[in-house]
């Protein structure tokens, strides 16, 4: 998967990045320079690259293999295989982005672990239908009621359910709830609604910034809820 | 969890508020993601390195659980190419 090209562009932007020299080791110069040649060492090292990440796509899957009912160790190993040659071709083609900010390794481990955890998460989901309302709604009213809810979150919860139903699109909702309540992972939704991940991101992150602003013209104070860094 | 097998109810308020802050995008997440998981495991302050990443990562299910994956991995083969 060409990750910047699948997001189209879209973009929270609200935190600036800063600019950071970079200084490859030589390990990673060597990966660079073996990859940029051409003829049999760069065969030889695109073979190395392919068995590299080969290592990491079964190393994810392997983290992930609870998410399999069938557990079939053919399907996985081929799911590792083609998430491996899929990680192989993105590196080739995003080499000259490589700024050098991290090892060569770390740089292309997360291309492999990004094309196996978007297969596993499709493939988990791949015969399931995809609750974009009901399920997470009907679960958020019956929260508010619930025993372990106090009155304060109880009212908040409350609070929180009116502002998704009177303050949000449709469209915000549907992800919001699908995402946040049914736990629907983000790539399965991009490739069921035939958007991409930072697309939905992007319209997750509108729809909640609508509803803290909600919330916080209403009169609820919110900060307990990120007290220790984590809301 | 809670005992009755569901997420606690400030989980579930976190989730659907979402981080307060100002966050990376997914796109920015995944260029800074292999810097930050370096500076995080050489006891670098990688917050600070890379701001607004912790918020993304606590806000976008996909790209914590890819950030645990890097990390994890990177602690797993240290020296590994």
């Amino acid at each position: 998967m060409a990750r910047t090209s699948a997001d189209g562009g879209t973009a929270v932007h609200e935190a600036s990045l800063p600019t950071i020299p970079s200084s490859p080791d030589a390990e990673s110069l060597a990966w660079i320079d073996a990859l940029s040649g051409a003829g049999q060492q760069r065969q030889e090292a695109i073979e190395r690259l392919h068995a590299l990440l080969l290592r990491a796509s079964r190393f994810e899957i392997a983290r992930r293999q609870r998410a399999f009912g069938d557990n079939g160790s053919g399907a996985l190993e081929d799911l590792a295989t083609q998430a491996a040659a899929d990680a192989v071709m993105a590196i080739l083609n995003k080499l000259h982005t490589y700024r050098g900010d991290s090892r060569f390794t770390t740089w292309a481990y997360k291309f492999a672990l990004l094309e196996a955890a978007v297969k596993v998460r499709r493939r988990a989901w791949q015969d399931r239908e995809v609750p974009l309302q009901q399920d997470g709604w009907a679960q958020l009213a019956d929260r508010s009621a619930a025993p372990d809810a106090d009155a304060e979150t109880a009212e908040l919860l409350g609070a929180v359910r009116r502002a998704i139903a009177d303050g949000l699109t449709p469209h915000q909702r549907a992800v919001l709830v699908a995402i946040t309540l049914n736990d629907v992972p983000i790539d399965v939704l991009a490739e069921r609604l035939s958007t991409t991940r930072g697309a939905l991101y992007k319209t997750l992150h509108d729809g909640r910034k609508k509803l803290r602003a909600r919330l916080a013209a209403d009169g609820y104070v919110l900060d307990h809820l990120w007290e220790g860094g984590t809301p | 969890m809670s005992d009755t097998g569901r997420p606690p109810l400030a989980d579930v308020l976190g989730g659907l508020l979402g981080p307060a802050g100002p966050e990376l995008t997914c796109d920015q997440c995944f260029e800074q993601l292999d810097r930050y998981v370096e500076l995080e495991l050489s006891g670098s302050d990688a917050d600070a390195a890379v701001p607004g990443m912790k918020a993304h990562l606590e806000g976008c299910p996909a790209c914590g659980e890819d950030h645990d994956s890097l990390r994890a991995l990177v602690e797993d083969r240290p020296s590994a190419g």
